[in-house]
């Protein structure tokens, strides 16, 4: 890794003054940052460490009965704690293996927004506010694109709320060297509709797949999914692990088999 | 440079660190206390694990001048007071759950942290939380045979196989 200084903030405020520097970038858990950083493929003069943020840290249900996750939460927490939103709980309990867990945190995979990371497929799906030191975002206006967000340089997410459906259920086809999703699909079932997103099948990242949304609110069954057929194998990733007609199956059989666990 | 103080293994220790320097560097190279391993250094073998108030932690993916002040457990402090193995590490040895040995320190520290959480694991518990530690000799059944030991259940003998 090339050389940098760490600065080591104990509040939300400390953090962000810190973030003002154009030389400095914010950590979370690191389980992404730093390996990159030690291939060289990212530097900074400065890191932020937001793990000694304590008002980052924990989980708690708001006045509207929506779970608030603090930014700096670890995925070992959330899978622990989270038990008002077992599906979400269920999630975070299967990102990477225990030691990343016990490290990454929810805010750092969110404002990386890897195309093939868990969390954007829980946050969009859910209709998830992400809440940053300066606003709200509504999770479909969060995710932009590969590794893209709506975060502005040096704004960091504080706090994410999920509202809670009324069923919902994340189902994970693993890519078994990285432990990322080839392809995972987060069903959530609300009283005014269903809301399906998808991750690791789109170079564009998380995506949500408005058909099964409409056909699924229709009716909430594995059927509902069998007879739309599937995505359009040159919108999604090829690669060695899998083509683009391999992915878009996968897309359909996840998806039924998320509404089939929700159910 | 700046000196971070740690309690490793119950010890008050102090070395140097830049802020880049990671955990398992200030360990081996500050402390010169080699057991713990770097294996992939991209956070991916488990070689590295050690615990960090009480949680599993890949080292090499944790700076050194982030957990400045934490209580630290390495394969060092897995030994009993007297010098013999702990429970875990006598398992390893008696159910041959090591081959070349290089992924042994993070098995063993990752196979404390499912005990505690977890004291009387199924087999598939246990490969399930040693999802993140890879032996390049392949000798996961063992290793397994050598956790379930450790939990205190029956394994068949080695030599039955």
């Amino acid at each position: 890794m090339h050389s940098f200084e760490l600065v080591k903030p104990a509040t939300i405020q400390d953090a962000v003054a810190a973030l003002k520097s154009d030389e400095a970038q914010a950590l979370g858990g690191g389980q992404t940052l730093l390996p990159t950083m030690k291939a060289r493929l990212a530097q900074a003069e400065q890191l932020v460490a937001l793990s000694g943020v304590a008002e980052m840290h924990g989980i708690c249900v708001d006045d509207d009965g929506r779970i608030c996750i603090g930014g700096a939460t670890t995925h070992a927490t959330v899978a622990r704690e989270a038990s008002g939103y077992p599906a979400l709980a269920s999630l975070a309990g299967r990102i990477g293996d225990p030691a990343v867990r016990n490290r990454g945190t929810i805010g750092g995979s969110l404002a990386n927004n890897d195309p093939s990371a868990c969390y954007p497929a829980g946050v969009l799906a859910s209709n998830a506010t992400v809440v940053t030191n300066a606003r709200e975002i509504d999770a479909d206006d969060f995710f932009q694109g590969m590794f893209e967000t709506a975060l502005d340089e040096g704004e960091i997410i504080t706090e994410v709320k999920f509202p809670v459906p009324e069923k919902a259920a994340y189902e994970k086809f693993l890519q078994p060297a990285s432990r990322f999703p080839l392809v995972a699909v987060f069903v959530a079932k609300f009283s005014d509709g269903v809301r399906v997103a998808v991750t690791g099948a789109s170079g564009d990242g998380v995506f949500r797949w408005s058909e099964a949304e409409a056909a699924l609110s229709a009716n909430f069954s594995p059927d509902a999914v069998k007879g739309l057929g599937d995505l359009d194998a040159d919108d999604m990733i090829s690669d060695l692990h899998g083509d683009g007609a391999y992915r878009a199956h996968l897309v359909s059989v996840m998806t039924a088999r998320a509404v089939k666990a929700a159910v | 440079m700046t000196n971070v103080t740690m309690t490793v293994n119950g010890k008050s220790r102090t070395a140097a660190a830049e802020g880049r320097t990671l955990l398992v560097d200030w360990l081996r190279e500050g402390l010169r206390m080699t057991g713990t391993h770097v294996g992939c250094d991209t956070s991916q073998c488990g070689a590295c694990v050690v615990h960090v108030n009480g949680v599993a932690m890949k080292s090499c993916s944790v700076l050194a001048q982030e957990v400045d002040g934490a209580e630290v457990t390495t394969i060092e402090g897995m030994a009993n007071a007297d010098g013999s193995l702990g429970t875990i590490q006598q398992a390893f040895q008696d159910y041959h759950g090591l081959q070349c040995g290089f992924c042994t320190p993070g098995m063993v520290m990752s196979a404390a942290a499912l005990l505690k959480e977890n004291p009387r694991p199924t087999e598939a518990d246990v490969r399930h939380y040693l999802e993140g530690n890879i032996c390049r000799c392949t000798g996961y059944h063992n290793i397994v045979k050598a956790v379930m030991a450790a939990s205190g259940q029956q394994v068949a003998p080695v030599a039955a196989e």
